[in-house]
Protein backbone atom coordinates (compact mmCIF):
# COMPACT_ATOMS: atom_id res chain seq x y z
CA UNK A 1 0.00 0.00 0.00
CA UNK A 2 2.65 2.41 1.07
CA UNK A 3 4.76 1.50 -1.92
CA UNK A 4 2.06 2.36 -4.47
CA UNK A 5 1.26 5.67 -2.85
CA UNK A 6 4.89 6.76 -2.88
CA UNK A 7 5.85 5.56 -6.36
CA UNK A 8 5.80 9.07 -7.78
CA UNK A 9 7.85 10.68 -5.10
CA UNK A 10 11.47 11.44 -5.92
CA UNK A 11 13.74 8.52 -5.05
CA UNK A 12 15.55 10.31 -2.23
CA UNK A 13 12.34 11.10 -0.44
CA UNK A 14 11.06 7.61 -0.99
CA UNK A 15 14.09 6.16 0.74
CA UNK A 16 13.70 8.65 3.52
CA UNK A 17 10.03 7.76 4.03
CA UNK A 18 10.81 4.10 4.05
CA UNK A 19 13.61 4.59 6.50
CA UNK A 20 11.45 6.65 8.74
CA UNK A 21 8.75 4.00 8.75
CA UNK A 22 11.29 1.24 9.39
CA UNK A 23 12.97 3.30 12.03
CA UNK A 24 9.76 4.00 13.86
CA UNK A 25 8.86 0.31 14.01
CA UNK A 26 12.32 -0.66 15.11
CA UNK A 27 12.49 2.01 17.74
CA UNK A 28 9.24 0.78 19.21
CA UNK A 29 10.37 -2.85 19.24
CA UNK A 30 13.80 -1.84 20.48
CA UNK A 31 12.20 -0.12 23.43
CA UNK A 32 10.12 -3.19 24.24
CA UNK A 33 13.05 -5.54 23.60
CA UNK A 34 15.20 -3.75 26.16
CA UNK A 35 12.45 -4.12 28.77
CA UNK A 36 11.56 -7.71 27.92
CA UNK A 37 15.10 -8.96 27.46
CA UNK A 38 17.03 -6.63 29.75
CA UNK A 39 16.57 -8.42 33.09
CA UNK A 40 17.47 -11.86 31.73
CA UNK A 41 20.43 -10.53 29.82
CA UNK A 42 21.71 -8.74 32.92
CA UNK A 43 21.46 -11.84 35.12
CA UNK A 44 23.08 -14.09 32.52
CA UNK A 45 25.88 -11.61 31.94
CA UNK A 46 26.60 -11.26 35.63
CA UNK A 47 26.27 -14.91 36.64
CA UNK A 48 27.13 -16.87 33.50
CA UNK A 49 29.18 -14.97 30.91
CA UNK A 50 31.32 -12.96 33.26
CA UNK A 51 32.19 -15.91 35.59
CA UNK A 52 32.89 -18.16 32.62
CA UNK A 53 35.32 -15.67 31.07
CA UNK A 54 36.80 -14.93 34.47
CA UNK A 55 37.37 -18.64 35.11
CA UNK A 56 39.04 -18.96 31.71
CA UNK A 57 41.19 -15.93 32.53
CA UNK A 58 42.24 -17.26 35.95
CA UNK A 59 43.16 -20.60 34.38
CA UNK A 60 45.90 -18.82 32.41
CA UNK A 61 47.56 -17.38 35.52
CA UNK A 62 49.05 -18.35 38.81
CA UNK A 63 46.99 -17.20 41.78
CA UNK A 64 47.69 -16.36 45.39
CA UNK A 65 45.62 -17.63 48.30
CA UNK A 66 43.23 -14.68 47.99
CA UNK A 67 42.37 -15.78 44.49
CA UNK A 68 44.15 -12.85 42.84
CA UNK A 69 46.02 -13.56 39.65
CA UNK A 70 49.79 -13.06 39.88
CA UNK A 71 51.85 -14.38 36.95
CA UNK A 72 50.58 -15.06 33.43
CA UNK A 73 51.57 -18.60 32.53
CA UNK A 74 49.60 -19.28 29.37
CA UNK A 75 48.57 -22.89 29.06
CA UNK A 76 50.97 -24.00 31.79
CA UNK A 77 48.17 -24.91 34.18
CA UNK A 78 46.61 -27.17 31.58
CA UNK A 79 49.91 -28.88 30.78
CA UNK A 80 50.60 -29.39 34.48
CA UNK A 81 47.14 -30.75 35.10
CA UNK A 82 47.08 -33.15 32.19
CA UNK A 83 50.47 -34.55 33.17
CA UNK A 84 49.57 -34.92 36.84
CA UNK A 85 48.84 -38.58 37.79
CA UNK A 86 46.54 -37.32 40.51
CA UNK A 87 44.31 -35.51 38.03
CA UNK A 88 44.45 -38.33 35.51
CA UNK A 89 43.30 -40.84 38.08
CA UNK A 90 40.50 -38.46 38.99
CA UNK A 91 39.50 -38.24 35.35
CA UNK A 92 39.50 -42.00 34.92
CA UNK A 93 37.40 -42.37 38.07
CA UNK A 94 34.97 -39.82 36.63
CA UNK A 95 34.82 -41.61 33.29
CA UNK A 96 34.23 -44.99 34.93
CA UNK A 97 31.44 -43.46 36.97
CA UNK A 98 29.85 -41.75 33.95
CA UNK A 99 29.94 -44.89 31.83
CA UNK A 100 28.61 -47.17 34.58
CA UNK A 101 25.85 -44.74 35.56
CA UNK A 102 24.77 -44.17 31.96
CA UNK A 103 24.78 -47.82 30.90
CA UNK A 104 22.92 -48.93 34.04
CA UNK A 105 20.43 -46.06 34.08
CA UNK A 106 19.47 -46.45 30.43
CA UNK A 107 19.34 -50.25 30.37
CA UNK A 108 17.41 -50.65 33.63
CA UNK A 109 15.15 -47.74 32.65
CA UNK A 110 14.49 -49.43 29.32
CA UNK A 111 13.71 -52.75 31.01
CA UNK A 112 11.23 -51.07 33.35
CA UNK A 113 9.64 -49.00 30.58
CA UNK A 114 9.23 -52.03 28.33
CA UNK A 115 7.65 -54.05 31.14
CA UNK A 116 5.34 -51.23 32.15
CA UNK A 117 4.24 -50.53 28.58
CA UNK A 118 2.29 -53.81 28.52
CA UNK A 119 -1.46 -53.49 28.55
CA UNK A 120 -2.29 -55.29 31.78
CA UNK A 121 -4.90 -54.56 34.43
CA UNK A 122 -3.40 -52.42 37.21
CA UNK A 123 -0.33 -51.47 35.15
CA UNK A 124 -0.90 -47.82 36.08
CA UNK A 125 0.13 -48.60 39.66
CA UNK A 126 3.49 -49.92 38.50
CA UNK A 127 4.02 -46.92 36.23
CA UNK A 128 3.52 -44.65 39.22
CA UNK A 129 5.75 -46.73 41.51
CA UNK A 130 8.59 -46.88 38.98
CA UNK A 131 8.65 -43.11 38.60
CA UNK A 132 8.72 -42.47 42.33
CA UNK A 133 12.45 -41.73 42.61
CA UNK A 134 11.85 -38.55 40.62
CA UNK A 135 10.66 -37.02 43.88
CA UNK A 136 13.86 -37.84 45.75
CA UNK A 137 16.56 -35.23 46.28
CA UNK A 138 20.25 -35.97 46.76
CA UNK A 139 20.19 -35.55 50.52
CA UNK A 140 17.25 -37.91 51.00
CA UNK A 141 18.72 -40.49 48.62
CA UNK A 142 22.04 -40.28 50.44
CA UNK A 143 20.39 -40.84 53.84
CA UNK A 144 18.35 -43.82 52.67
CA UNK A 145 21.33 -45.48 51.04
CA UNK A 146 23.85 -44.56 53.74
CA UNK A 147 21.68 -46.51 56.12
CA UNK A 148 21.59 -49.44 53.74
CA UNK A 149 25.38 -49.36 53.25
CA UNK A 150 26.23 -48.71 56.92
CA UNK A 151 28.76 -51.40 57.95
CA UNK A 152 27.49 -51.94 61.50
CA UNK A 153 23.76 -51.26 61.59
CA UNK A 154 23.00 -51.04 57.89
CA UNK A 155 20.51 -53.10 55.96
CA UNK A 156 23.09 -54.86 53.78
CA UNK A 157 25.15 -55.72 56.87
CA UNK A 158 22.05 -57.16 58.55
CA UNK A 159 21.18 -59.14 55.46
CA UNK A 160 24.69 -60.59 55.33
CA UNK A 161 24.20 -61.59 58.97
CA UNK A 162 20.90 -63.34 58.24
CA UNK A 163 22.43 -65.16 55.27
CA UNK A 164 25.71 -65.88 57.06
CA UNK A 165 27.67 -64.02 54.42
CA UNK A 166 30.74 -61.87 55.09
CA UNK A 167 29.90 -58.18 55.59
CA UNK A 168 30.95 -56.04 52.64
CA UNK A 169 32.71 -52.80 53.50
CA UNK A 170 30.67 -50.64 51.21
CA UNK A 171 32.15 -47.31 52.14
CA UNK A 172 35.69 -48.10 53.23
CA UNK A 173 36.92 -50.08 50.23
CA UNK A 174 37.75 -47.89 47.20
CA UNK A 175 36.02 -50.13 44.64
CA UNK A 176 32.93 -50.69 46.74
CA UNK A 177 32.60 -47.02 47.63
CA UNK A 178 32.54 -46.26 43.92
CA UNK A 179 29.78 -48.82 43.45
CA UNK A 180 27.88 -47.37 46.37
CA UNK A 181 27.85 -43.97 44.65
CA UNK A 182 26.98 -45.52 41.28
CA UNK A 183 24.07 -47.54 42.70
CA UNK A 184 22.64 -44.52 44.50
CA UNK A 185 22.96 -42.33 41.40
CA UNK A 186 21.30 -44.91 39.14
CA UNK A 187 18.49 -45.35 41.64
CA UNK A 188 17.90 -41.58 41.69
CA UNK A 189 18.02 -41.36 37.88
CA UNK A 190 15.60 -44.22 37.26
CA UNK A 191 12.31 -42.40 37.79
CA UNK A 192 12.95 -39.73 35.18
CA UNK A 193 14.55 -42.08 32.64
CA UNK A 194 11.72 -44.57 33.06
CA UNK A 195 9.04 -41.94 32.40
CA UNK A 196 10.73 -40.58 29.30
CA UNK A 197 11.34 -44.03 27.82
CA UNK A 198 7.82 -45.19 28.69
CA UNK A 199 6.42 -42.19 26.80
CA UNK A 200 8.56 -43.07 23.80
CA UNK A 201 7.55 -46.74 23.78
CA UNK A 202 3.88 -45.83 24.10
CA UNK A 203 4.11 -43.57 21.07
CA UNK A 204 5.37 -46.36 18.79
CA UNK A 205 2.45 -47.02 16.38
CA UNK A 206 0.64 -50.16 17.58
CA UNK A 207 0.11 -51.24 13.96
CA UNK A 208 3.78 -52.21 13.82
CA UNK A 209 3.34 -54.69 16.67
CA UNK A 210 0.04 -55.94 15.25
CA UNK A 211 1.72 -56.69 11.93
CA UNK A 212 4.54 -58.47 13.76
CA UNK A 213 2.00 -60.49 15.73
CA UNK A 214 0.37 -61.60 12.50
CA UNK A 215 3.79 -62.66 11.24
CA UNK A 216 4.22 -64.63 14.45
CA UNK A 217 7.30 -62.67 15.61
CA UNK A 218 8.41 -63.37 19.20
CA UNK A 219 8.22 -60.57 21.76
CA UNK A 220 12.02 -60.57 22.00
CA UNK A 221 12.22 -60.08 18.25
CA UNK A 222 9.64 -57.30 18.45
CA UNK A 223 11.60 -55.59 21.22
CA UNK A 224 14.87 -55.55 19.31
CA UNK A 225 13.52 -55.03 15.80
CA UNK A 226 10.64 -52.63 16.47
CA UNK A 227 10.83 -51.00 19.90
CA UNK A 228 14.57 -50.25 20.03
CA UNK A 229 14.86 -48.77 16.51
CA UNK A 230 11.66 -46.76 16.92
CA UNK A 231 12.70 -45.18 20.23
CA UNK A 232 16.38 -44.73 19.36
CA UNK A 233 16.08 -40.91 19.29
CA UNK A 234 14.74 -40.95 22.84
CA UNK A 235 17.39 -43.46 23.93
CA UNK A 236 19.99 -41.09 22.58
CA UNK A 237 18.35 -38.17 24.38
CA UNK A 238 18.25 -39.85 27.80
CA UNK A 239 21.81 -41.09 27.34
CA UNK A 240 23.23 -37.62 26.73
CA UNK A 241 21.16 -36.16 29.59
CA UNK A 242 22.48 -38.89 31.90
CA UNK A 243 26.07 -38.39 30.74
CA UNK A 244 25.87 -34.63 31.34
CA UNK A 245 24.30 -35.14 34.77
CA UNK A 246 26.90 -37.73 35.76
CA UNK A 247 29.82 -35.48 34.79
CA UNK A 248 28.34 -32.76 37.02
CA UNK A 249 27.74 -35.06 40.02
CA UNK A 250 28.60 -33.49 43.32
CA UNK A 251 25.93 -33.85 46.00
CA UNK A 252 25.91 -37.62 46.35
CA UNK A 253 29.70 -37.77 46.42
CA UNK A 254 29.90 -35.13 49.11
CA UNK A 255 27.21 -36.87 51.16
CA UNK A 256 28.23 -40.51 50.74
CA UNK A 257 32.02 -40.70 50.33
CA UNK A 258 33.49 -37.17 50.40
CA UNK A 259 35.64 -38.17 47.46
CA UNK A 260 37.24 -40.98 49.44
CA UNK A 261 38.40 -43.48 50.39
CA UNK A 262 41.88 -42.51 49.13
CA UNK A 263 40.41 -40.36 46.35
CA UNK A 264 38.58 -43.35 44.87
CA UNK A 265 35.49 -41.21 44.22
CA UNK A 266 37.20 -37.83 43.87
CA UNK A 267 35.44 -36.83 40.66
CA UNK A 268 35.81 -33.71 38.57
CA UNK A 269 33.31 -31.35 40.21
CA UNK A 270 34.35 -32.49 43.69
CA UNK A 271 37.94 -31.63 42.75
CA UNK A 272 36.94 -28.21 41.45
CA UNK A 273 35.23 -27.54 44.76
CA UNK A 274 38.03 -28.85 46.98
CA UNK A 275 40.88 -27.24 45.06
CA UNK A 276 39.18 -23.85 45.32
CA UNK A 277 37.43 -23.86 48.66
CA UNK A 278 39.73 -26.15 50.69
CA UNK A 279 43.17 -25.73 49.19
CA UNK A 280 42.75 -22.18 47.90
CA UNK A 281 44.35 -23.22 44.61
CA UNK A 282 42.11 -21.09 42.41
CA UNK A 283 44.20 -21.41 39.26
CA UNK A 284 44.11 -25.20 39.39
CA UNK A 285 40.42 -25.25 40.21
CA UNK A 286 39.65 -22.86 37.34
CA UNK A 287 41.65 -25.00 34.93
CA UNK A 288 39.63 -28.04 35.98
CA UNK A 289 36.43 -26.01 35.63
CA UNK A 290 37.33 -25.15 32.04
CA UNK A 291 37.98 -28.82 31.29
CA UNK A 292 34.56 -29.65 32.75
CA UNK A 293 33.02 -26.90 30.60
CA UNK A 294 34.59 -28.30 27.44
CA UNK A 295 33.23 -31.78 28.23
CA UNK A 296 29.72 -30.55 29.05
CA UNK A 297 29.65 -28.21 26.05
CA UNK A 298 30.66 -31.09 23.79
CA UNK A 299 27.81 -33.35 24.92
CA UNK A 300 25.28 -30.51 24.94
CA UNK A 301 26.29 -29.61 21.40
CA UNK A 302 25.76 -33.20 20.27
CA UNK A 303 22.33 -33.01 21.80
CA UNK A 304 21.52 -29.70 20.10
CA UNK A 305 22.67 -31.03 16.73
CA UNK A 306 20.53 -34.04 17.26
CA UNK A 307 17.42 -32.11 18.28
CA UNK A 308 17.89 -29.89 15.25
CA UNK A 309 18.01 -32.93 13.00
CA UNK A 310 14.93 -34.37 14.62
CA UNK A 311 13.03 -31.11 14.18
CA UNK A 312 14.00 -30.91 10.51
CA UNK A 313 13.08 -34.50 10.05
CA UNK B 1 -6.53 -73.61 21.89
CA UNK B 2 -6.57 -74.41 25.61
CA UNK B 3 -2.83 -74.82 25.43
CA UNK B 4 -2.49 -71.39 23.90
CA UNK B 5 -4.58 -69.79 26.66
CA UNK B 6 -2.50 -71.49 29.29
CA UNK B 7 0.63 -70.04 27.78
CA UNK B 8 -0.91 -66.57 27.69
CA UNK B 9 -1.92 -66.85 31.35
CA UNK B 10 1.52 -68.10 32.31
CA UNK B 11 3.10 -65.21 30.49
CA UNK B 12 0.84 -62.81 32.30
CA UNK B 13 1.64 -64.30 35.70
CA UNK B 14 5.33 -64.10 34.90
CA UNK B 15 4.92 -60.43 33.90
CA UNK B 16 3.24 -59.61 37.20
CA UNK B 17 5.89 -61.42 39.21
CA UNK B 18 8.60 -59.46 37.42
CA UNK B 19 6.71 -56.17 37.79
CA UNK B 20 6.20 -56.71 41.51
CA UNK B 21 9.77 -57.87 42.14
CA UNK B 22 11.21 -54.80 40.41
CA UNK B 23 8.82 -52.49 42.24
CA UNK B 24 9.95 -53.99 45.55
CA UNK B 25 13.62 -53.47 44.69
CA UNK B 26 13.05 -49.85 43.62
CA UNK B 27 10.93 -49.05 46.64
CA UNK B 28 13.11 -50.94 49.16
CA UNK B 29 15.15 -47.87 50.19
CA UNK B 30 11.87 -46.02 50.90
CA UNK B 31 10.36 -48.90 52.84
CA UNK B 32 13.50 -49.40 54.90
CA UNK B 33 13.91 -45.68 55.50
CA UNK B 34 10.31 -45.04 56.45
CA UNK B 35 10.00 -48.21 58.52
CA UNK B 36 13.11 -47.38 60.57
CA UNK B 37 11.85 -43.83 61.06
CA UNK B 38 9.20 -45.34 63.36
CA UNK B 39 11.70 -47.41 65.36
CA UNK B 40 13.68 -46.36 68.45
CA UNK B 41 17.32 -45.74 67.54
CA UNK B 42 18.32 -48.29 70.18
CA UNK B 43 16.57 -51.04 68.23
CA UNK B 44 18.09 -49.89 64.96
CA UNK B 45 21.55 -49.91 66.50
CA UNK B 46 21.01 -53.46 67.73
CA UNK B 47 19.90 -54.54 64.28
CA UNK B 48 16.45 -55.31 65.62
CA UNK B 49 14.55 -54.11 62.55
CA UNK B 50 11.52 -56.25 63.36
CA UNK B 51 10.99 -54.45 66.60
CA UNK B 52 7.37 -53.68 67.42
CA UNK B 53 8.17 -50.52 69.38
CA UNK B 54 6.69 -48.38 66.63
CA UNK B 55 6.09 -44.73 67.49
CA UNK B 56 6.20 -41.21 66.14
CA UNK B 57 8.89 -40.23 68.67
CA UNK B 58 11.50 -39.74 65.96
CA UNK B 59 9.22 -37.32 64.15
CA UNK B 60 8.48 -35.42 67.34
CA UNK B 61 12.18 -35.06 68.11
CA UNK B 62 13.00 -34.13 64.50
CA UNK B 63 10.50 -31.28 64.72
CA UNK B 64 11.36 -30.17 68.24
CA UNK B 65 15.09 -30.82 68.60
CA UNK B 66 16.30 -29.86 65.11
CA UNK B 67 15.79 -26.73 62.99
CA UNK B 68 14.19 -28.81 60.25
CA UNK B 69 11.08 -26.61 60.10
CA UNK B 70 13.28 -23.57 59.65
CA UNK B 71 15.16 -25.36 56.85
CA UNK B 72 11.86 -26.21 55.21
CA UNK B 73 10.62 -22.65 55.46
CA UNK B 74 13.88 -21.31 53.98
CA UNK B 75 13.66 -23.77 51.10
CA UNK B 76 10.00 -23.13 50.34
CA UNK B 77 10.53 -19.35 50.29
CA UNK B 78 13.64 -19.58 48.10
CA UNK B 79 12.15 -22.12 45.69
CA UNK B 80 8.92 -20.16 45.35
CA UNK B 81 10.68 -16.87 44.68
CA UNK B 82 13.00 -18.54 42.17
CA UNK B 83 10.02 -20.08 40.42
CA UNK B 84 8.08 -16.81 40.20
CA UNK B 85 11.14 -14.93 38.97
CA UNK B 86 11.91 -17.52 36.30
CA UNK B 87 8.31 -17.57 35.12
CA UNK B 88 8.37 -13.80 34.71
CA UNK B 89 11.83 -13.28 33.25
CA UNK B 90 11.99 -16.39 31.08
CA UNK B 91 8.60 -15.66 29.56
CA UNK B 92 9.59 -12.04 28.94
CA UNK B 93 12.80 -12.93 27.16
CA UNK B 94 11.05 -15.70 25.23
CA UNK B 95 8.44 -13.14 24.18
CA UNK B 96 11.16 -10.81 22.93
CA UNK B 97 12.69 -13.56 20.79
CA UNK B 98 9.37 -14.55 19.26
CA UNK B 99 7.37 -11.34 18.88
CA UNK B 100 9.87 -8.49 18.73
CA UNK B 101 12.20 -7.51 15.92
CA UNK B 102 15.39 -5.86 17.03
CA UNK B 103 19.03 -5.71 16.08
CA UNK B 104 21.27 -8.63 17.10
CA UNK B 105 18.23 -10.75 17.91
CA UNK B 106 19.83 -13.84 16.40
CA UNK B 107 23.16 -13.14 18.08
CA UNK B 108 21.57 -12.68 21.47
CA UNK B 109 19.53 -15.83 21.02
CA UNK B 110 22.71 -17.72 20.11
CA UNK B 111 24.23 -16.40 23.34
CA UNK B 112 21.31 -17.84 25.28
CA UNK B 113 21.89 -21.20 23.60
CA UNK B 114 25.59 -21.04 24.47
CA UNK B 115 24.60 -20.43 28.10
CA UNK B 116 22.88 -23.80 28.12
CA UNK B 117 26.18 -25.49 27.36
CA UNK B 118 28.02 -23.94 30.31
CA UNK B 119 27.83 -25.85 33.60
CA UNK B 120 27.11 -23.73 36.67
CA UNK B 121 29.57 -25.92 38.58
CA UNK B 122 32.38 -24.42 36.51
CA UNK B 123 31.45 -20.85 37.46
CA UNK B 124 31.35 -21.16 41.23
CA UNK B 125 34.60 -19.33 42.00
CA UNK B 126 33.77 -15.96 40.37
CA UNK B 127 30.11 -16.27 41.37
CA UNK B 128 31.08 -16.80 44.98
CA UNK B 129 33.27 -13.69 44.77
CA UNK B 130 30.42 -11.69 43.21
CA UNK B 131 27.93 -12.69 45.90
CA UNK B 132 30.51 -11.94 48.57
CA UNK B 133 31.15 -8.47 47.08
CA UNK B 134 27.43 -7.81 47.08
CA UNK B 135 27.43 -8.67 50.77
CA UNK B 136 24.83 -11.38 50.22
CA UNK B 137 26.59 -14.37 51.76
CA UNK B 138 24.35 -16.33 54.11
CA UNK B 139 21.30 -14.54 52.75
CA UNK B 140 18.27 -15.81 50.83
CA UNK B 141 19.26 -13.47 48.00
CA UNK B 142 22.49 -15.42 47.42
CA UNK B 143 20.41 -18.44 46.48
CA UNK B 144 17.90 -16.54 44.35
CA UNK B 145 19.69 -13.80 42.41
CA UNK B 146 21.91 -16.04 40.23
CA UNK B 147 18.82 -18.04 39.24
CA UNK B 148 16.37 -15.23 38.50
CA UNK B 149 16.29 -16.37 34.90
CA UNK B 150 17.41 -19.40 32.94
CA UNK B 151 18.42 -19.92 29.36
CA UNK B 152 16.75 -23.31 29.37
CA UNK B 153 13.45 -21.82 30.54
CA UNK B 154 13.67 -19.10 27.90
CA UNK B 155 14.39 -21.67 25.21
CA UNK B 156 11.54 -23.92 26.31
CA UNK B 157 9.01 -21.09 26.40
CA UNK B 158 10.25 -19.72 23.07
CA UNK B 159 9.52 -23.07 21.43
CA UNK B 160 6.05 -22.95 22.96
CA UNK B 161 5.36 -19.27 22.15
CA UNK B 162 6.25 -19.89 18.51
CA UNK B 163 3.19 -22.14 18.31
CA UNK B 164 0.89 -19.25 19.21
CA UNK B 165 -1.42 -18.83 16.17
CA UNK B 166 -0.59 -15.83 14.00
CA UNK B 167 -4.32 -14.90 13.94
CA UNK B 168 -4.10 -14.07 17.64
CA UNK B 169 -1.33 -11.56 16.95
CA UNK B 170 -3.25 -10.07 14.04
CA UNK B 171 -6.40 -9.79 16.14
CA UNK B 172 -4.39 -8.15 18.91
CA UNK B 173 -2.92 -5.64 16.44
CA UNK B 174 -6.39 -4.77 15.19
CA UNK B 175 -7.59 -4.35 18.76
CA UNK B 176 -4.64 -2.05 19.27
CA UNK B 177 -3.06 -4.06 22.09
CA UNK B 178 0.49 -3.06 22.90
CA UNK B 179 3.18 -5.65 23.60
CA UNK B 180 2.60 -5.69 27.34
CA UNK B 181 -1.10 -6.31 26.89
CA UNK B 182 -0.57 -8.97 24.24
CA UNK B 183 2.07 -10.69 26.39
CA UNK B 184 0.00 -10.64 29.56
CA UNK B 185 -3.54 -11.15 28.25
CA UNK B 186 -2.97 -13.48 25.31
CA UNK B 187 0.44 -15.15 25.17
CA UNK B 188 0.77 -16.19 28.81
CA UNK B 189 -2.73 -17.68 29.16
CA UNK B 190 -2.40 -19.39 25.80
CA UNK B 191 0.84 -21.08 26.88
CA UNK B 192 -0.39 -21.99 30.35
CA UNK B 193 0.78 -25.61 30.18
CA UNK B 194 4.36 -24.70 29.27
CA UNK B 195 4.33 -22.13 32.06
CA UNK B 196 3.19 -24.75 34.57
CA UNK B 197 5.89 -27.13 33.34
CA UNK B 198 8.57 -24.48 33.71
CA UNK B 199 7.19 -23.59 37.14
CA UNK B 200 7.43 -27.18 38.34
CA UNK B 201 10.86 -27.54 36.79
CA UNK B 202 12.30 -24.38 38.35
CA UNK B 203 10.76 -25.07 41.76
CA UNK B 204 12.22 -28.57 41.85
CA UNK B 205 15.53 -27.26 40.57
CA UNK B 206 15.76 -24.77 43.44
CA UNK B 207 14.52 -27.38 45.92
CA UNK B 208 17.29 -29.79 44.88
CA UNK B 209 20.17 -27.29 44.84
CA UNK B 210 23.09 -28.57 46.85
CA UNK B 211 26.53 -27.25 45.90
CA UNK B 212 25.70 -23.54 45.63
CA UNK B 213 23.79 -23.21 48.93
CA UNK B 214 26.52 -25.23 50.60
CA UNK B 215 29.05 -22.58 49.52
CA UNK B 216 27.00 -19.47 50.23
CA UNK B 217 24.96 -20.19 53.36
CA UNK B 218 26.24 -21.25 56.75
CA UNK B 219 23.65 -20.47 59.38
CA UNK B 220 20.27 -21.96 60.13
CA UNK B 221 18.66 -18.66 59.14
CA UNK B 222 19.30 -19.29 55.48
CA UNK B 223 20.34 -22.93 55.22
CA UNK B 224 18.13 -24.95 52.86
CA UNK B 225 16.81 -28.43 53.47
CA UNK B 226 19.31 -30.43 51.42
CA UNK B 227 22.24 -28.95 53.29
CA UNK B 228 20.22 -29.03 56.49
CA UNK B 229 19.89 -32.80 56.26
CA UNK B 230 23.65 -33.08 55.90
CA UNK B 231 24.06 -30.78 58.87
CA UNK B 232 21.80 -33.03 60.97
CA UNK B 233 23.84 -36.04 59.95
CA UNK B 234 27.15 -34.48 60.86
CA UNK B 235 26.08 -32.96 64.17
CA UNK B 236 25.71 -34.72 67.49
CA UNK B 237 22.79 -36.63 66.04
CA UNK B 238 25.18 -38.65 63.88
CA UNK B 239 24.16 -42.02 65.20
CA UNK B 240 20.54 -41.19 65.86
CA UNK B 241 19.42 -43.09 62.77
CA UNK B 242 15.76 -43.10 63.77
CA UNK B 243 15.59 -39.33 63.82
CA UNK B 244 17.66 -38.94 60.65
CA UNK B 245 15.34 -41.31 58.78
CA UNK B 246 12.36 -39.39 60.15
CA UNK B 247 13.80 -36.10 58.83
CA UNK B 248 14.40 -37.70 55.44
CA UNK B 249 10.81 -38.97 55.44
CA UNK B 250 9.51 -35.52 56.39
CA UNK B 251 11.23 -34.11 53.30
CA UNK B 252 10.43 -36.85 50.82
CA UNK B 253 6.78 -37.59 51.58
CA UNK B 254 5.42 -34.14 50.56
CA UNK B 255 7.53 -34.13 47.37
CA UNK B 256 6.18 -37.51 46.36
CA UNK B 257 2.59 -36.50 47.07
CA UNK B 258 3.09 -33.36 44.98
CA UNK B 259 4.62 -35.49 42.25
CA UNK B 260 1.64 -37.86 42.14
CA UNK B 261 -0.88 -35.04 42.12
CA UNK B 262 1.26 -33.27 39.53
CA UNK B 263 1.32 -36.33 37.28
CA UNK B 264 -2.43 -36.52 37.36
CA UNK B 265 -2.76 -32.79 36.79
CA UNK B 266 -0.34 -32.82 33.88
CA UNK B 267 -2.27 -35.61 32.25
CA UNK B 268 -5.59 -33.76 32.46
CA UNK B 269 -3.78 -30.58 31.42
CA UNK B 270 -2.54 -32.34 28.31
CA UNK B 271 -6.03 -33.54 27.47
CA UNK B 272 -7.43 -30.07 27.96
CA UNK B 273 -4.77 -28.73 25.61
CA UNK B 274 -5.66 -31.34 23.02
CA UNK B 275 -9.37 -30.52 23.13
CA UNK B 276 -8.71 -26.83 22.82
Amino acid sequence: MLKTSTTNVVPEKKVEAKQRQGFRLNANDKYYASIFLGPSLLVLTLFVFYPMLKTLYISLFLTNTLGNTTVFTGLDNYVKLISSPDFLSSMSVTLLYVVAVTVLTVSVGLLLANLASQKLPGIGIFRTLYSVTMGVSVAVAAIFWLFIFNPSTGFFALMSGWLNLPVVNWLTSPTNAMWAVIITTVWMNLGFTFLILLGAIQSVPSTLYEAADVEGASSRYQFFKITIPMISPTLFFVSTITIIGAFKSFGLIDLITKGGPTNATNMLVYRIYKDAFYSGNYAKSSTEAIILTVIIAFFTLIQFKFLEKKVNY
Amino acid sequence: MANFDERAILKRVFSYILLIALALIILAPFFIGIWTSFLPTMDIAKGNLFSTNLSLDNYVSAFTKTPILRYLLNTVVIATLTMVAQLIFCSMSAYAFVFLKFRFRKTIFALFLVTMMLPFEAEIIPNFATIKHMGLLDNYAALIIPFLTSAFGTFMLRQSFMQTPAELKEAADIEGLNHFQFYWNIVLPYNKISMITLGAYSFLGAWNQYLWPMLTTFSNNSRVIQNGLKQLQSEETFNDWGMIQASAAIIVIPTIIVLFIGQHYFKSGMNEGAVK
